[in-house]
């Protein structure tokens, strides 16, 4: 393994690998928690700045220790567990969440090489891991023994169900451009080619981002939570740390949906122009103005757009988004057989 | 490879606790639950066979989607299963036999590995290993050239399927207004809106 050969020189080959991607795993998942204190920040500044208020601006220097102010009250409080709940389901449920939000960044590379498992199988897997993210949902609805969390629940596995369907789709006419689902793969290949994002598959563009924004139950379709009519949704039993898990577990799958974007239409580490001023930057700092990007017009929608209706959210998403993305993929398997010099982009 | 060792006892001891949970708990929530475990483990030693395309299909098709649906209709029902239980003792002869038959059968199954002619012809080639050919390419080559029209046909099967389903739940009321989108974005200002100036004294007329 040419990865981690200062540990592999150290301790042998597998312990040597082990404990490089331990460390790997570890600075990863500090680094990401740090940003996503950041992050979080970020989307309420955004949001104030919209609504012409300032935000949160009293703890540290212009509020920028806000959310760790948060994160020790949130681990501070009781937790409490009603009465009439399903005590180990109701636990499990947003350990569920932050764990699967966390193992979907294995297979993320954050720069060329920069990955924990340079997975055949990348795209897949992400796919897999974000398709089991409803249950800590579901869960954590039905654990709470109550009506309102477990309406929320029952929403959110249909919606959740409902767009993981086009997100699939647009993964297809992806991964048949490029013919490969590695995900590394996958940026390289927009190496030499426009970035996917401004080629034919720019609607599919769009679709992933909308679709992105209904399965991570982000408004303006967090029908699932909608406060003005089912309290909170799921969450209206969970407090403190239970909570905080929850809140961390979502906001870490938005962060991924906007890698995701990176990754598929912007290309990834990539410099904009491969000339002088840009290509000295490194592209982890590419991909994370990349990410950044996304993140400020989730926030953005997240602040403009109202809420979508329930019957409204279905139709965009199997009368619209599912024809739509079906036929993209015809159209991006008929290029790819048109110009068999140039496509699949991997050989 | 110790790590393999461990990685394997874990996930199928994981795999059949699991499985005997399944009918062992009480509660049907918990059942699919478990069921969901079960998947989930299988998946992890189909990774440790080198099938990764499967394991990830296994997941996304059978726990991010039947599952989930599974989950939906049981959290929904209200039945009651303790009474469900009471007449578990006579049932479970016959349950026992019928368990015992697929039990042989399967033995017989694995003891004779040979599936097809096509197959057992194939076992006397090397087949390449996952450094040369990945998974999804030595699937995708199989599906869709030897065994084309099989999956073609179990395509039509389940679009079948799915329109009797869709056929079955579908009603028609009569007299429910429903919201047509494009008539509503085709809308234009001058059919909703009308500026009549008003004279005082006189009111509107005629509209």
């Amino acid at each position: 393994m040419e990865k981690y050969s200062f540990f592999v020189e150290l301790l042998g080959p597998s312990w040597g690998f082990f404990v490089g991607s331990a460390l790997h795993i570890l600075v990863l998942i500090v680094a990401l928690l740090v940003a996503l204190a950041f992050l979080l920040l970020a989307d309420r500044k955004v949001w104030a700045a919209v609504q012409i208020r300032r935000g949160p601006n009293v703890v540290g220097p212009f509020g920028l220790l806000q959310s760790f102010a948060d994160f020790f009250k949130f681990v501070f409080k009781e937790i409490v567990i009603p009465a009439g709940a399903n005590k180990g389901v109701f636990i499990i449920a947003p350990l569920l969440t932050f764990i699967l939000a966390c193992i979907t960044w294995a297979v993320v590379p954050v720069a060329d090489g920069w990955v924990v498992a340079d997975l055949n199988v990348g795209i897949l897997y992400l796919f897999a891991i974000s398709s089991l993210g409803v249950y800590g949902i579901i869960m954590g609805g039905w654990a709470s023994n109550s009506k309102y969390p477990f309406l929320g629940g029952l929403r959110s596995a249909a919606q959740m169900v409902s767009y993981e369907v086009s997100i699939g789709f647009v993964l297809i006419t992806v991964l048949v451009t490029v013919g490969s689902l590695n995900l590394s793969d996958i940026v390289r290949a927009q190496q030499d080619h426009v970035w996917f994002g401004f080629t034919w598959l720019l609607p599919m563009f769009v679709v992933f981002f909308i679709s992105a924004l209904a399965e991570t139950n982000r408004p303006p379709f967090d029908l699932p939570e909608a406060e003005s009519e089912l309290v909170a949704g799921y969450q209206v039993e969970y407090s403190s740390t239970l909570y905080l898990l929850f809140m961390i577990g979502e906001y870490l799958n938005i962060v991924l949906m906007c890698a995701m974007l990176t990754i598929l239409f912007l290309g990834g580490w990539l410099p904009p122009f491969d000339i002088a001023p840009f290509n000295w930057i490194p592209g982890v700092i590419w991909f994370a103005l990349k990410v950044c990007f996304f993140f400020f017009l989730f926030a953005m929608v997240k602040a403009i757009v109202p809420r979508y209706r329930y019957d409204q959210l279905m139709r965009l998403g199997w009368k619209v988004f599912l024809p739509l993305s079906l036929v993209w993929v015809a159209i991006s398997a008929g290029i790819v057989v048109a110009f068999p010099d140039t496509y699949p982009l991997v050989k | 490879m110790i790590i393999q060792a461990i990685a394997f006892y874990m996930l199928s001891t994981v795999a059949v606790a699991a499985g005997f949970m399944v009918i062992a708990s009480r509660n049907p929530v918990h059942s699919v639950l478990f069921l969901i475990l079960a998947f989930f483990n299988a998946a992890g030693l189909f990774v440790l066979l080198g099938a990764e395309f499967l394991a990830m299909i296994l997941v996304v098709v059978y726990v991010g989607a039947v599952a989930v649906l599974f989950l939906f209709v049981v959290m929904m029902l209200d039945v009651d299963f303790v009474d469900l239980r009471k007449g578990a003792l006579q049932h479970m002869q016959l349950g026992t036999l019928i368990g015992v038959i697929f039990f042989i059968e399967l033995i017989f199954l694995i003891a004779t590995v040979n599936v097809t002619p096509e197959v057992s012809a194939q076992g006397a080639f090397p087949i390449p290993g996952p450094d040369e050919r990945s998974n999804i390419a030595a699937l995708g080559d199989i599906l869709y050239t030897d065994y084309i029209y099989l999956f073609q046909a179990s395509g039509l099967i389940l679009l079948v399927a799915m329109i009797g389903a869709i056929v079955l739940t579908l009603r028609t009321r009569e007299g429910v207004k429903r919201q047509v989108i494009a008539d509503q974005v085709n809308r234009r200002r001058e059919e909703g809106v009308e500026l009549i100036p008003v004279k005082p004294g006189e009111g509107i007329k005629g509209t």
